[in-house]
């Protein structure tokens, strides 16, 4: 089986989403990594986790990745060498890229999986509904290549320790009116402390902080533990923290050693994001909130009282 | 300025969802409401049109039943007026012919300045129509936009990105797609709520718009299986006496991370 991964990059390195995506499709047949931009930098690396080839399009110039990756992939296709399945990472540049093709290619897209099976040419990808608590798996019935999105830590990322890969060049054609929308700055928003899907540990506020300015507890106690704050979505619809914050089905998904739940109930949106953590503590006024239910510390009570004594416990230790 | 808003009527979120055994599908026979996500891309609309000082909201939206409930909420926002897509055919039908039947309707609309979308919608996520609908209308877009302003025929957008956000400027026609919280939805009032009554709503089937095939037979996928995931067991809850706060401690010792 032939597979191509829409290889990203950050900081010249290949992200983690990446190498989690190369080391499964590794698994299943021969992986050819598909690179917007330059990949110079990383088609060593990329080859380490068991890319054999390695397509790149060079610098898009402001483009944006949706409009230009989808169309070089497009002319890569119609020039002879078509996958059997393209693996996309589920995140704001996978999403725009794979829905792009799936119009050039009229073929439907499966989102939000989280494993994939090949067996005799029929593939098939496992998603998680309902918050988690139900396995849909689903096969592609129409003709390749197959278009697939993968949740972040799907997969554990392992190098194989290949060689060098082939690069190849795939330009960007000429993309018409879809192609005039032009990226102008780019904005890096700096955070202290680690990395919310990559932390340690994530204390997350909800809704029954009551009010914006209690978050600032979140805050002091995700900077004690060393851990990265997060959020409800509640809480980033209402304005109170940026959307980068957001744990759950339509932000992150953490899997962190310990993750703190204060003022959260618990919606299936929000649960999908975090139930991978190895251990879980919810704070919340009310008992029968669901995050009681998949937590291994529950405390049922203000989080008013709770965090302020636990930030000084904290802080008394040192 | 002409605005169409692409809007979900779902199953009301705070009752748990449930597949149909016999298709495998979302269960979507209660009364839908208008998706909250939805909301944020009303309200944009409406504020870009004031803006503008011209045009109008319309709304656009499929439903394999008639149910216009949840576009009565966006018309009693301040929408103008709203197609419905309406087609027991569309039954089963994936992202990408989703994308066909809204692209084939707001062209039978008379097309727009912009279009907008949710991220995704509440019930099944999948997350890929307003970049989907684009292509289809061989459009340029902005997705994950959290901030859109436009002046002289141009959009500028802030665009959500892993790192932070890129600053885009993009012509129209567009489509875009908005972050929840981009804006602060406003609440229906009474007027509103009688007015939405009297807005039209056109009516359209599959076979108006001549997109085929449509439902099950252009999904090109099948359930394979339904399995209930591997439970989380519940541990230890305690009532706060006062002194809780010590039980995280001695939890967090236990675990070696303090």
């Amino acid at each position: 089986m032939n597979i191509w991964v829409f290889a990203q990059a950050a900081n010249g390195a290949p992200t983690t989403g990446t190498l989690e995506l190369l080391t499964k499709a590794r698994a299943l047949g021969t992986v050819t990594a598909f690179v917007g931009g330059d990949a110079s930098a990383i088609a060593a690396e990329l080859g380490n986790f068991g890319a054999s080839k390695v397509y790149a399009t060079g610098d898009l110039g402001g483009k944006l990745p949706g409009v230009a990756v989808s169309a070089a992939m497009k002319a890569v296709i119609d020039g002879g060498d078509s996958p059997d399945l393209i693996m996309f990472p589920q995140n704001y540049e996978g999403r725009d890229v794979v829905s792009r093709l799936s119009v050039k290619l009229d073929r439907t897209v499966l989102t939000n999986n989280v494993d994939v099976t090949a067996d005799g040419g029929t593939v098939a990808v496992t998603t998680p509904i309902f918050g988690g608590n139900v396995l849909v798996t689903t096969s592609f019935s129409g003709s390749a290549p197959h278009l697939a999105a993968f949740r972040p830590k799907s997969f554990a990322a392992e190098p194989a320790g290949g060689g060098a890969p082939e690069v190849v060049a795939a330009p960007v054609p000429e993309l018409g009116a879809t192609g005039t929308a032009q990226v102008t700055a780019v904005h890096v928003e700096e955070t202290s402390g680690p990395k919310l899907d990559e932390a340690a540990i994530v204390v997350s506020g909800g809704r029954g902080l009551g009010e914006a300015p209690k978050y600032e507890m979140i805050e002091s106690l995700a900077k004690l533990l060393k851990g990265a704050p997060g959020a409800s979505r509640a809480i980033v619809d209402a304005g109170w923290v940026p959307y980068s914050y957001q744990v759950g089905q339509t932000g992150k998904v953490v899997k962190p050693g310990v993750y703190i739940a204060a003022g959260i109930s618990g919606a299936t949106q929000h649960m999908v994001g975090m139930k991978g953590a190895k251990n879980i503590i919810a704070i919340n006024k009310d008992k029968e909130a669901p995050i009681f239910g998949i937590a291994d510390l529950g405390i049922v009570g203000d989080v008013h009282k709770v965090l302020p004594k636990l930030i000084e416990a904290l802080q008394a230790r040192g | 300025m002409n605005v169409i808003v692409c809007v979900k009527q779902i199953p009301d979120p705070a009752t748990p969802g449930a597949l149909d055994p016999g298709t495998n599908t979302l269960k979507r026979d209660g009364k839908l409401i208008l998706d909250e996500s939805d909301s944020y891309g009303v309200e944009m609309a409406l504020q870009l049109v004031d803006a503008a000082g011209g045009g109008e909201v319309s709304l656009v939206s499929m439903a394999p039943n008639g149910e216009v409930s949840g576009m009565r909420t966006a018309l009693a926002m301040g929408a103008a007026k709203g197609t419905l897509v309406s087609d027991p055919a569309l039954q089963g039908s994936d992202a990408l012919t989703t994308a066909k039947v809204l692209g084939a309707a707001i062209q039978k609309m008379g097309g727009a300045d912009l279009i907008i979308a949710a991220t995704e919608s509440s019930d099944g996520y999948t997350g890929t129509v307003p970049e989907q609908l684009a292509e289809v209308l061989g459009l340029p877009s902005v997705t994950f936009a959290k901030k859109v302003v436009i002046s002289g025929g141009t959009l500028n957008a802030d665009r959500q990105t892993e790192e932070g956000y890129d600053e885009v400027t993009c012509p129209l026609p567009a489509v875009i797609s908005v972050t929840a919280g981009v804006v602060e939805p406003r609440y229906p009032s009474f007027k509103g709520i009688m007015a939405a009554k009297s807005k039209p709503i056109d009516t359209l089937t599959t076979g108006d718009l001549g997109v085929t095939p449509v439902g099950w037979a252009g999904a090109n996928q099948s359930v394979v299986s339904v399995t209930q995931a591997e439970a989380r067991a519940a541990g230890e809850i305690i009532e706060d006496d006062g002194e809780a706060f010590a039980k995280i401690v001695a939890f967090l010792e236990n675990l070696k991370v303090i």
